[in-house]
């Protein structure tokens, strides 16, 4: 069950590297420009964030290439080191050493093993039904009532945003998405050529609804992160070219009405110009692509406000000029769940 | 003793992953000139990880000093601590006059190799530092060619706290700060708070 067989994939794939490789050339170009007008450091900062990029469009090209199995493991790697980040800078007590052990090597490793096989309906009330009850009952037994509500508030936060929010997004590879053929029935007018492709696309594949079913799925997670991705990049140039007016100046002021309008707008526009990739008709892709770079806007601003209450200003340092984890995949986690419940909405299990 | 370099490096590699140490070098840059490393002292983790994150051809020459009391318990940590890490295990209980600890990391290092110590002489369980022992102004004292190097170690103690034994994976951070020295006529009081200082300064870099 390989996914580069699909030709659709291999074409977002494509269209992703010639979009890095032309960033990337751009960088390098803004580099070699002594005597431009431009902030050398913005343009450093730029390059950065590009190199990174290539680097985690690596790893999840990896992961696509081995298949479902990968693609949750990654995903539940992710979670944990951004776990780790969040309760790093998150002040605990040494009562909460033990709740947080569980937290760590059993909830987050259990919430990816049901999403592995598929049990939604345990895997949606694992953390916020039985993580909730257990964290705020095990730090009681340790005996330690010192901003008690606070300190289990953190853990359970810590453990909603960067597990179980961000493990909605390999869950999307889980869903049972309608066959192409009926999505490109209710799509009004797609062009010809795209439809042909499909339509021989499945009829090749002489494992049938199933299996078209499951390179479906991967498209659709590619396309969730593409949009995310893009989102942030159109939000990063929104701001960078016309930000003036910050939302919340106490906050950030790297997230401006300008930024937001440009992020939300192009977002929308580039996800709906890459419906055909998805079971969507082309409305359908603009609705998701609007929820998804909204969340994945509201996402960075909650991260911002967490940070800007801890005083620091990134996460981690794994990543150069990334920040950390936390701060790559903050709108990731946000709009993973409301994009899961969407599509469940649209394609009825 | 290939077995030995291998478990070096498969330790070292754990030790990272588990304390999730990121190394900082400010004005200091790894060496393997001989140094004595002085760290504050929050956690079990700490010699290990501190250890861990030295470069490994710095590491190789690098020798932690850890209380005999705790590293002979048992069968794994005494095997850890004098055939992996070449500990230099020092008796807290029995401090012999004509065999002071200072005398014997001393005699141990001989001309190439460095130290790693805590100079608080326990773990610390609050946020501020401990008055320093006075080792390390004998250690300075005795053989002043060698560097100081201040390290201060940053939430280990949340990844291992006192008492437990089961670590939980935060982040931690291990600062290594700029190479000091005694001064000359310098007492032995004004050295230590010197010294206390240089590693406390180093948390707010």
């Amino acid at each position: 069950m390989r996914f580069y067989e699909d030709q659709y994939l291999l074409w977002l794939v494509g269209a992703v590297l010639l979009l890095l490789g032309v960033a990337t050339g751009i960088g390098q170009f803004l580099r070699r420009q002594t005597d431009s007008a431009l902030n050398p450091a913005v343009v450093d900062q730029f390059n950065l964030r590009i190199r990174a990029w290539w680097l985690l469009c690596a790893v999840l090209a990896a992961a696509f290439y081995f298949g479902q199995e990968a693609t949750v493991i990654l995903f539940g790697g992710l979670s944990f080191w951004a776990l780790r980040e969040f309760i790093t800078l998150t002040p605990t007590r040494l009562a909460d050493h033990r709740a947080l052990f569980w937290v760590f090597f059993l909830f987050t490793p259990l919430q990816y093993v049901l999403v592995y096989f598929n049990k939604y309906e345990l895997f949606s009330i694992l953390i916020p039904v039985y993580a909730f009850l257990f964290i705020p009952a095990r730090i009681a037994l340790a005996g330690d009532y010192k901003r008690y509500l606070e300190r289990t508030a953190k853990i359970q936060a810590a453990l909603m945003i960067c597990v179980y929010c961000l493990s909605h997004a390999p869950a999307l590879l889980y869903l049972n998405i309608a066959p192409p053929s009926t999505a490109a029935i209710n799509t009004a007018a797609p062009a010809p050529t795209v439809e042909e492709s499909q339509a021989s696309d499945v009829a090749s594949s002489a494992a049938g609804a199933s299996f078209s079913g499951k390179k479906q799925n991967a498209r659709l997670l590619f396309f969730f992160i593409l949009v995310v991705t893009m989102g942030d990049a159109f939000h990063y140039t929104g701001e960078k070219l016309l930000g003036r007016h910050a939302i919340a100046p106490a906050i950030s002021l790297h997230k401006t009405w300008e930024g937001l309008l440009v992020a939300v707008g192009c977002g929308t526009l580039f996800g709906t110009c890459m419906w055909w990739a998805t079971p969507f008709s082309w409305e359908q892709a603009a609705g998701m692509s609007l929820v998804i770079t909204t969340m994945g806007f509201a996402g960075g601003m909650t991260m911002s406000a967490i940070k800007r209450d801890r005083g620091v200003r990134d996460y981690g340092t794994l990543v150069e000029g990334h920040g950390g984890v936390l701060d790559r995949i903050d709108s990731v986690c946000f709009a993973a769940p409301v994009f899961y419940h969407f599509t469940r909405l649209l394609f009825p299990q | 003793m290939l077995h030995v370099e291998v478990m070096r490096t498969v330790l070292a590699a754990i030790a990272r992953l588990i304390s999730g140490a990121s190394t900082r070098w400010i004005e200091c840059q790894p060496d393997t000139c001989q140094r004595v490393y002085f760290a504050n002292h929050t956690s079990h983790l700490d010699a290990l990880v501190l250890w861990s994150s030295l470069p490994s051809h710095v590491r190789n020459l690098t020798r932690p000093v850890a209380a005999k009391d705790y590293w002979e318990q048992g069968w794994v940590k005494p095997y850890l601590a004098t055939r992996v890490f070449d500990a230099l295990l020092i008796d807290r209980k029995h401090i012999k006059v004509h065999q002071s600890p200072v005398d014997l990391m001393l005699k141990a290092i001989g001309n190439t190799q460095s130290l790693i110590v805590f100079p608080e002489g326990h773990r610390n369980t609050g946020s501020e530092l401990d008055e320093f022992k006075s080792g390390l102004y004998y250690l300075a004292k005795k053989r002043p060619d060698l560097e100081l190097v201040p390290v201060h170690i940053d939430n280990l103690n949340r990844v291992l706290p006192r008492g437990e034994f089961l670590p939980v994976p935060l982040l931690s951070c291990i600062t290594f700060g700029p190479p000091m020295w005694l001064e000359a006529k310098e007492p032995k009081v004004e050295f230590l708070r010197r010294a206390r200082e240089a590693v406390r300064r180093l948390k707010e870099l």
